[in-house]
């Protein structure tokens, strides 16, 4: 078998895709942080978790792993780390219209309250849905509304377009 | 990996012996410092690990008991996402007790088979708040805004634990927690201000639970040692901003009333933290003989 080169090892582990957005890959989502490979061909990704509980993580692993294997790779590892911890900020342009395009509206920029809060700042209560402009994937109305905060994945939230009524979801920012 | 047939995954070999996260920590080389801090006793800091993993734990497993009984449909998918979050975290907090205790216990060992009086969670979150006799969502949804309230100061106060694991965790429980919060909070102003029976459902629910909010502001000698070496946070200090967030729900709630009892609770309410000494009452031990039950009949089971 051809021994892989550091660049299609790392091409090879940027297209494996979500478990449960397989549109979006683990690089788009911003979970997968580091591909190295050493002088003897060892492979080393670092994927980090969206949430606390995420089960997907295993799945991207065996993915990952499988995929590398696929491609040649003898020797993989793959790291779990937690910190610094996932943002959705980490989503890249490409993931943001993967996700419009397959009818999910991607999460807003996160706000500096939050990115406050992330370091150990106050974090405001919200006692009702904040006002979100969030662009309905289907008819680009904002004229949306939250059903739900929490959706089918820990990442995701529930959301109905009052133009078009058409029900989504939408990837919250975290 | 094939993802079009779920039960063909299920089936298919592969070297992972969970379905879900918490092998993370096995690895040597993550970036997650996991070295114990020098001035730390890793006696004590695997007992607090212990303390904040099963608070978690055994709320995950209360808030998963709504599953498929909830209001509605979209409040059994909150509920559910809620406790998974929470049984995430307790999964890396009881990993890093049993590394810090160094004998060779795992999440498993210490979720599966340990008795109720080894268990260290405040009496809180072992309430039988239903959805089965007794039961009422309006409690469950009290209790998750005070727990989550607590919690989510509890958490953001370690995000700077000399502990990089503590502080790892804290960091990311932190955002899900504000979610947690917003959710109970928005739950307990719709009901306290909406019917009159689910108003004073409410109140019942806030008051059943005062007996059990002073515990969760009460230092246990662990968790002021690791104070004061920079590890962990003494639970006296959360009460203001605990306070603050409980009586900005309740007034909006039109729940007014009991904003000075529950601060009462909080500030002097009854001082002894017997969940943290391993006593509890006989729900836990309904709860564990639930949870438990498969893995104790059966310890080589794989899932």
């Amino acid at each position: 078998m051809i021994v892989p080169t550091p660049q299609r090892i790392r091409e090879v582990a940027a297209e494996v895709v979500d478990p449960e957005l397989p549109f979006l890959t683990l690089a788009d989502l911003g979970v997968l942080r580091e591909v190295a490979v050493d002088t003897a061909g060892r492979v080393s990704v670092t994927i980090t978790p969206t949430y606390s509980g995420c089960p997907a993580l295993v799945e991207m692993r065996a993915a990952l792993r499988d995929a590398l294997a696929d491609a040649g790779c003898v020797s993989v590892e793959i790291r779990t780390v937690l910190s610094p911890a996932w943002t959705t900020d980490w989503i890249s342009d490409r993931g943001r219209q993967a996700l419009l395009t397959n009818g999910i509206a991607p999460p807003r920029a996160v706000g500096p309250a939050a990115r406050e809060a992330a370091r150990g700042g106050p974090v405001p209560l919200q006692l009702t849905p904040p006002p979100a402009l969030v662009r309905c994937p289907q008819c680009a109305s904002t004229n949306t509304e939250e059903l739900s905060r929490f959706g089918a994945t820990a990442c995701r939230a529930l959301r109905r377009c009052l133009d078009c009524r058409e029900p989504f979801e939408q990837v919250k920012e975290i | 990996m094939s993802f079009d047939n779920a039960y063909e995954a299920l089936a298919e070999e592969h070297d992972d012996q969970r379905w879900a996260f918490g092998t993370g920590f096995d690895d040597p080389h993550a970036r997650v410092d996991r070295a114990l801090p020098t001035e730390v006793d890793a006696a004590d800091l695997a007992r607090y690990c212990l303390m904040l993993g099963d608070d978690a734990l055994i709320l995950a497993q209360r808030l998963a008991e709504w599953c498929s009984r909830g209001p509605e449909l979209e409040e059994d998918v909150a509920i559910a996402n809620i406790a998974l979050d929470l049984l995430g975290q307790a999964r890396l907090l009881l990993t890093r007790a049993g590394e810090a205790e160094g004998a060779g216990r795992t999440e498993d060992t210490l979720a599966y088979l340990r008795d109720a009086a080894q268990f260290r969670n405040v009496g809180l979150v072992e309430i039988d708040c239903g959805p089965g006799p007794g039961g009422d969502f309006a409690v469950t949804m009290v209790r998750l805004l005070v727990f989550s309230s607590w919690r989510l100061a509890c958490l953001r106060s370690l995000i700077d634990s000399s502990d990089p694991v503590l502080a790892a965790v804290a960091a990311k429980g932190v955002k899900e927690l504000g979610y947690h919060r917003d959710h109970a909070a928005q739950w307990v102003v719709r009901l306290g201000d909406g019917t009159r029976e689910s108003a004073e459902r409410t109140a019942r629910g806030i008051e059943r639970l005062l007996p059990w909010l002073g515990e969760l502001f009460t230092s246990h000698p662990v968790e002021r040692s690791l104070a004061s070496v920079g590890v962990a946070v003494e639970p006296e200090r959360l009460r203001g901003e605990v306070v603050d967030a409980l009586s900005q729900v309740l007034a909006a709630g039109d729940l007014d009333e009991w904003i000075a009892p529950v601060t009462a609770a909080i500030e002097t309410g009854p001082i002894e933290n017997r969940g943290r000494w391993g006593e509890h009452t006989p729900a836990l031990t309904e709860l564990l003989a639930e949870m438990q039950e498969l893995a104790r009949a059966d310890p080589a089971a794989v899932w």
